[in-house]
């Protein structure tokens, strides 16, 4: 930089002459324009730690890749609007029948196009994938606590692409204009007339007058194909722009910090390998598309009010809406003031879905409350060392699943043969007890699982030899863990409860905000009362050496479980490696 | 901000664990840094490595021949019309279009898992936040631009940018969703085209019903009868969602009772019919169980009983089917009474009103 500046030619390379080889010159002109040098000198290079759990955010990325070139192909032969016409050409069942140009372009694309009906069904499974990769990534994230400092935004960006993913899904499900997906646009309606005092209007809105009206084709055509994918692009580049300025968290293990990150380099083993990976999602994606038959809107005919047919789902992302819808009891709606107020609407379909999303959205900062950690996290957590978290996020995943089961509990009475009432009512008991049973035994497992680290730190791994003293006494020989192994097991914090100021100050004067303290105390107890302290040196050292670590329980914590039900006293340490061995 | 965080420290996170240190052990493991590498079988052998290579070039290869067949396919079998030569237009396309982009793709993973080099590399993190002169250069920046602006001295001004900020979005909200909405005449959600003397017709056929071709047990998709053309008009389709009728004729010795207030008769001689549009969200109501009178919604399944002046026995829906006043006419044709008495299809606030 700090030579001639008036002359075109050198800048970055000032110590090496001007370049001969073409690709050299090639780079020249554009670094000379863009300064792209810098910027592939930062990112060339740029380590990313590997993981197969990492993947599933590709899967998603990927397939929306996948869902905007097949998108493109649709939007050819597809047309947007509501206008009747007399239909003719196959399949022979649709000859003849009066339909909207948008059920006929969808037959016409899926019958007279080549590899139409191919894309349109890589397209509705990229969707499929899409969903339940988003879904799979954020339990991902969510297990482990990569949404801690500093990525709690990031974990809003991606929530929010949730959603919008879900309107994506929706607002194209919609679009063929067929018996099934309309009868999904009439259940929206009724939810949104549902909607106190608005409601009615808002369905105008949606509808532009009466359901269905001529416009929602084309205004969901718009909506599918330039809003929301335009949001879920901008969400998408924000998303990944995090992951750049913040670097990717990594699992624990033998020298990797929150100050550090290792792993390989992007170019050129990402390159192959995440360049490679697009290629496998999209191949195994034209594969389901070709092999598996999706959503034969001609064997459902054009939308007609009249017609429904029993044991018609949503797509599976929104089966947890319908079955939320299905097992709210009807006596719920009531009359105020001459006015209809839905219960059994709103709540399955407006409170429920709010709560659940709610919950996505706060727990971040629900937990950095309760932690009071302003550390960063970059090192993620064990799933199982956090206990409280596992069980919710568990408890969560059981309200949603069994949601969805509600939501095909048609499907479940016609194929076991049972009373969908008794069905119904099973699952009305279930989505309030399901959750919480969920949370408590998935607690419990965290703990013994903890438990069970502690004793394999402690006593190191059984071997199965069994050893007689010359008094008499048998004994197993354990293997002491290797340093990595341990370090996995003991690398971990387990937080305490908050501790608060007292309610008064010295002189007895009422503190102001204890209330809210204290409130936060009891919350941050319920997350980390209960809880498995890691084996320390001592302790180890210890154990080896007394052979009963009883001693050194009741240490700090009463209500530490730590190693509580741990071994059976005596162990004999196999020599491995140094003169670790010692007798009883 | 981040003076007692720490993210500087190495061993931030392990440093509290050696608190409780009762027995002059060194407080925390020790991290054992990153494990040994473990050399792969095509880092010791050159003829494993060749082996990968060749493997990776058969995927690419893979790869190509998947293309060159697509492009075949593409060719030699297009979807013919029929719904076998569509299945087989897109099975083989699809399957060949698969190959070109496996071939790549497991090409390029395995590429880099065999071949490209193994060793980790330790990158080092830097706090987010930046430090703490950049931040008091960034206030200062701030605080220069605001100087410059004059801003802060300049209530009227300050007054006058907000509300044109706030006001000029209206300009374009105010017409679109004033537009967007029709007509906001939603009172005609309460209205239905059945009026006094129109005749029931069979859905889809438009055949009008004569009392004595309905048979007992029998369940009948009613509309209106309407002049063919109506029927393909666009307008058809929203007055259809709302005036689809349910009709079922019923032994009258079991019909439990009626919607129809004292002194009136809406039914005649056992047939029944019913608004289609369940209360709850507006499906279709399709399912009749002729044993137990019973409609069932497949979409939620809400159950009616149609003996019972189609009461809700279960689900999530809360009133009864809206009936529809019907008798006969002088050719036996069966005819509406007049309007449903209330609105049908899901609940609104303003349904009452």
């Amino acid at each position: 930089m700090t030579t001639s500046t008036g002359n075109a030619a050198p800048k970055a390379r000032a110590g090496s002459g001007a370049p001969t080889s073409r690709a050299g010159k090639a780079a020249d002109y554009l670094d000379q324009r863009t300064s792209i040098g810098s910027a592939v000198k930062e990112f060339a290079r740029k380590v990313f730690p590997d993981h197969w759990s990492f993947l599933l955010g590709e899967i998603a990325l990927y397939s929306f890749v996948v869902l905007i070139i097949t998108g493109i192909f649709l939007t050819m032969f597809f047309v947007p609007s509501m206008s009747l016409v007399t239909y003719h050409g196959e399949p022979a069942s649709m000859d003849g029948v009066l339909m909207s140009d948008a059920f006929a372009s969808t037959l016409h694309m899926s019958f007279e196009v080549r590899g139409g009906l191919l894309m349109r069904q890589i397209h509705h499974w990229a969707a499929l994938i899409f969903m339940a990769a988003i879904v799979t990534h954020m339990m991902r994230v969510f297990f482990t606590g990569a949404f801690r400092k500093p990525r709690e935004l990031n974990w809003l960006v991606g929530t929010l692409l949730l959603i919008m993913s879900l309107l994506a899904g929706f607002s194209g499900y919609s679009l063929p204009d067929d018996v099934l997906s309309g009868n999904g646009l009439r259940i929206t309606d009724g939810v949104v007339k549902a909607i106190p005092i608005i409601g009615s209007y808002m369905s105008y809105f949606i509808f532009g007058g009466e359901f269905p009206g001529e416009h929602i084709i084309p205004r969901l055509f718009t909506v599918h194909i330039l809003l929301v994918p335009g949001l879920i692009l901008a969400l998408v580049a924000l998303h990944l722009f995090f992951v750049v300025l913040h670097k990717h968290t990594q699992y624990p293990g033998g020298g990797r910090t929150d100050t550090n990150v290792v792993g390989y380099p992007l170019f050129p083993v990402y390159v192959a390998k995440a360049g490679g990976f697009f290629f496998v999602v999209f191949g195994i994606l034209a594969l389901m598309g070709g092999t598996m038959a999706i959503n034969n809107v001609w064997n459902y005919g054009p939308y007609d009010p009249s017609p429904v047919s029993a044991g018609a789902q949503p797509d599976w992302y929104m089966l947890f809406l319908e079955g939320s819808l299905r097992l709210m009891p009807g006596q719920t709606e009531f009359v105020i003031f001459g006015y209809t107020l839905s219960l059994n609407v709103l709540i399955p379909a407006v409170v429920i879905p709010g709560l659940l999303f709610t919950f996505l959205f706060v727990y971040p900062f629900l937990e950095a409350a309760v932690t009071k950690d302003k550390r960063e996290h970059h090192v993620l957590d064990r799933p199982r060392n956090v206990p409280v978290r596992t069980g919710l996020g568990v408890a969560f995943l059981t309200a949603f699943i069994i949601l969805a089961l509600a939501g095909s509990n048609d499907l479940i009475a016609t194929h076991f043969h049972m009373s969908i009432n008794t069905i119904t009512w099973v699952f009305r008991f279930l989505f309030f007890l399901g959750p919480w049973f969920a949370f408590w035994i998935t607690k419990r497992i965290c703990l013994g699982l903890q438990r069970k680290d502690r004793e394999l730190v402690l006593h190191g791994h059984e071997t199965g030899r069994i050893v007689r003293f010359a008094h008499g006494e048998y004994i197993e020989v354990h293997r002491p863990l290797d340093e990595q192994e341990r370090w996995l097991r003991v690398n971990y914090q387990a937080h305490a409860p908050l501790e608060i100021e007292p309610a008064t100050d010295s002189r007895g004067v009422r503190r102001k905000g204890y209330k809210g303290d204290k409130r936060m105390q009891r919350l941050s107890r319920f997350f980390y009362e209960d809880r498995v302290e890691p084996v320390s040196p001592a302790e180890l050292a210890a154990a080896h050496s007394h052979g009963e670590h009883d001693a050194l329980e009741g240490g700090t914590h009463a209500e530490v479980e730590a190693g509580a039900a741990v071994g059976g006293g005596r162990d004999l340490v196999e020599p491995e490696g140094g003169a670790d061995e010692r007798r009883p | 901000m981040s003076d007692n965080q720490n993210p500087r420290t190495p061993d931030g996170s392990q440093r509290e664990l050696g608190h409780r240190d009762e027995h002059g052990v060194v407080g925390t493991f020790a991290d054992p840094g990153l494990p040994e590498h473990r050399s792969r079988q095509a880092d010791r052998d050159p003829e494993a490595a060749k082996r990968g290579e060749r493997q990776v070039a058969a995927l690419f290869g893979i790869s190509v021949i998947g293309t060159i067949a697509a492009l075949v396919v593409y060719f030699v079998i297009p979807p013919d019309g029929t719904t076998a030569g569509v299945r087989l237009s897109t099975l083989t396309l699809g399957v060949a279009i698969a190959f070109a982009l496996l071939g790549i793709g497991l090409g390029a993973v395995h590429w880099a898992k065999v071949l490209m080099s193994d060793h980790e590399k330790v990158d080092e993190r830097h706090p987010i936040a930046s430090d703490e002169e950049t931040r008091v250069a960034a206030v200062a920046e701030l605080e220069a631009g605001v100087k410059d602006s004059g801003i802060a001295r300049r209530g009227v001004l300050k007054g006058a940018v907000i509300s044109a900020l706030a006001l000029f979005p209206l300009t374009i909200a105010v017409p679109l969703v004033g537009s967007v909405g029709g007509d906001w005449n939603v009172s005609k959600l309460k209205h239905t085209m059945w009026k006094r003397g129109m005749r029931l017709a069979i859905d889809p056929s438009g055949r009008p019903i004569k009392a004595a071709d309905v048979t007992i047990g029998s369940v009948v998709h009613v509309i209106p009868d309407v002049p063919e053309e109506e029927r393909q008009s666009h307008e058809w389709i929203t007055e259809k969602a709302k005036a689809v009728v349910l009709l079922v004729r019923l032994d009258p010795r079991d019909i439990v009772s009626e919607q129809a207030p004292e002194g009136e008769d809406w039914s005649y001689d056992g047939i029944v019919a019913f608004s289609k549009i369940c209360t709850h969200v507006g499906c279709p109501v399709a399912l009749y169980e002729q044993q137990t009178h019973h409609l069932l919604c497949p979409c939620h399944q809400s159950t009616f009983d149609v003996a019972d002046g189609a009461k809700v026995v279960f689900g999530p829906a809360k009133r009864p089917l809206p009936q529809l006043p019907i008798t006969v006419d002088d050719e036996g044709y069966l005819v509406a009474q007049s309007d449903f008495h209330e609105p049908i299809g899901p609940s609104f606030w303003e349904r009452l009103k």
